[in-house]
């Protein structure tokens, strides 16, 4: 009884520091902190309200428990990786939304992160990213040969190879590089501490997201219409790294914060322009349609009955 | 999910606080699964008992093998909600299936193409790899499902692209053309569609009921992956 005594006292406190740390959490917490069931229900911030997912809150929130009690798992045991997929389905598309859709006041990793970063958001948005762009890479060259047969189709498996190496290491050495640089400067800053590593990598991660539908819509064999897409990806998900990165850089020196905002630019458009330029290569010019053919070739159509002919005359 | 389910129970019996109080009207019988045990195949128990496989002929051992194999094949084929393959899991299967479909998929050694399709070894590490990283992931989400299980239905699940594999190999003897094309891609297509209903129905329910898109969503994609790679095979 005396360790279940200590055990109330103690989620008292993680439940104001909780709430201290999220001022502006959305939380629906059905009574004031004072009372034990409103801080399982703080915990974990926006979830749905099945039978389930309580119990595993409070499992979480078990566990946060312990681990400020005694040290956590060691790097070793299974349990400390389990601890990074601690997420929900609706948790995931609401960091998946946020990122979607920077806002200047909002902060990524306060708000929809609230500083529990998850592991499975960014491995899977970057293997999805690495086999689309594979694959849509692909269907360009496809619709390359319909305008100008001698070009020969072949699957290009390298690509895949290509793009896993490129995405993974994008989305996991530069978070390492930051982060390495965030904790060097931390000195010079003394009242906002910088964020974990797997919190940079959580950004880095969800941020790489708009470019899946992005890089489907490269399709559209139209030039101007590619550069305005990408541009405009471009544009969303730097922005969405330049306002959570801005909090943790704006006390250090004027200078330092702007080179790390512009570097952290930069090397997202580098990223951005090599994947189109690399991928995606120039279609050739519309060829002179051959006199058998009549019709002019639409050029969003993927297949049509042209396609046999241009194999059949090759 | 075994320990969330004993979780509520345990402080609730032991310790009537107010801290528990609302515990008590969850009900755990409802939609957790408290399926899919760990066990040994019940076969090696009577193996043991009977100490005879090793004086049966070398045609029994590989008959019984593989009529256990066929019959997980059948499960695959017409999918349905049962445990056999949880319960008798084996990987023959899967290491069928997937030197079957890389043997199939791999580009000839002679010519000197630098980007065809892929090498034995390529598919070969995409579908293993793909269903252990599948396999982690679902098992760091919370999934109660164990290892070699969950290895086992992904790769029995991967039956039905191996037969839109062979039927694509078949149909490209003939005349190249829109037909042709069309053909395969709708073979592809349904394959495709009868791989992950048929792994979702044995792994959806090892989830958590809000997890369940989180695990499904990587079988997809490795699936997606294989299903590209056989549409967009070509006979050099």
């Amino acid at each position: 009884m005396a360790a279940a005594d200590g055990l109330a006292f103690h989620e008292f406190e993680e439940a104001t520091n909780l709430l201290a740390e999220t001022p502006d959490a959305a939380t629906t917490s059905k009574s004031d902190q004072l009372t034990p069931q409103g801080h399982v229900v703080v915990a974990v911030g926006s979830g749905g309200s099945y039978g389930v997912e309580e119990e595993v809150e409070e499992e979480g929130d078990k566990t946060a428990l312990l681990q400020e009690e005694k040290p956590q798992p060691g790097f070793w045991t299974f349990s400390y990786y389990q601890s990074f997929f601690d997420v929900d389905t609706s948790q995931v598309l609401d960091r998946i939304k946020g990122s979607l859709l920077p806002r200047p006041g909002y902060n990524f990793v306060r708000h929809h992160l609230r500083n529990r970063p998850d592991l499975y958001g960014p491995f899977w948005i970057c293997a999805t990213l690495a086999f689309v762009l594979a694959v849509t890479g692909n269907l360009t060259l496809v619709l390359a040969q319909r305008r100008d047969p001698s070009v020969h189709y072949s699957p290009q498996f390298h690509k895949v190879t290509v793009a896993g190496i490129t995405i993974y290491c994008y989305a996991w050495l530069v978070p390492l590089a930051l982060w390495g640089f965030l904790r060097w400067r931390k000195g010079v800053r003394e009242r906002v501490g910088p964020y974990t590593f797997l919190e940079t990598v959580c950004i880095y991660g969800y941020s790489l997201f708009i470019f899946i539908p992005t890089v489907v819509l490269w399709l559209i064999p139209v030039p101007w219409l590619q550069w305005l897409f990408g541009a405009l990806a471009l544009a969303l998900s730097a922005a969405g790294l330049v306002f959570t990165l801005w909090p943790v850089v704006r006390e250090d020196t004027r200078l330092v914060a702007a080179v790390l905002l512009s570097a952290v630019v930069v090397l997202h458009a580098l990223l951005a322009m090599g994947c189109k330029l690399y991928f995606f290569q120039p279609l050739p010019p519309e060829h002179v349609v051959p006199p058998s053919k009549a019709t002019a070739l639409p050029p969003n159509i993927l297949l049509t009955p042209t396609m046999s002919r241009s194999m059949a005359t090759s | 999910m075994a320990e969330a389910a004993e979780s509520p129970g345990d402080p609730g019996t032991a310790s009537p606080r107010p801290l528990f109080a609302g515990l008590s009207d969850i009900s755990i019988s409802q939609d957790i699964p408290i399926e899919g045990e760990i066990t040994i195949p019940v076969r090696s128990r009577i193996r043991e008992s009977d100490s005879s496989t090793l004086n049966e002929s070398v045609r029994n051992t590989i008959m019984r093998d593989l009529k256990a194999v066929g019959k997980k094949f059948m499960h695959v084929l017409y999918p349905r909600k049962s445990n056999t393959l949880l319960r008798d899991w084996d990987l023959w299967g899967p290491l069928i299936l997937c030197v079957t479909l890389a043997l199939m998929l791999q580009r000839g050694s002679v010519d000197g193409e630098k980007d065809g399709g892929p090498q034995f070894a390529e598919v070969f590490v995409i579908v293993w790899f793909g269903a252990v990283t599948i396999t982690l992931n679902s098992k760091l989400l919370g999934g109660n499902i164990s290892f070699f299980q969950s290895l086992c239905v992904l790769g029995y699940c991967i039956l039905p692209l191996t037969v839109a594999m062979l039927v694509c190999r078949l149909v490209l003897l003939a005349e190249p053309g829109p037909v042709n094309f069309m053909v395969r891609l709708f073979v592809v297509i349904v394959m495709f569609v009868w791989s992950i209903v048929a792994s979702t129905a044995f792994l959806a329910d090892s989830q958590p009921p809000n997890r369940k898109a989180l695990a499904v969503y990587p079988v997809f994609l490795f699936y997606f992956v294989i299903s590209w790679m056989i549409l967009t095979f070509t006979p050099q």
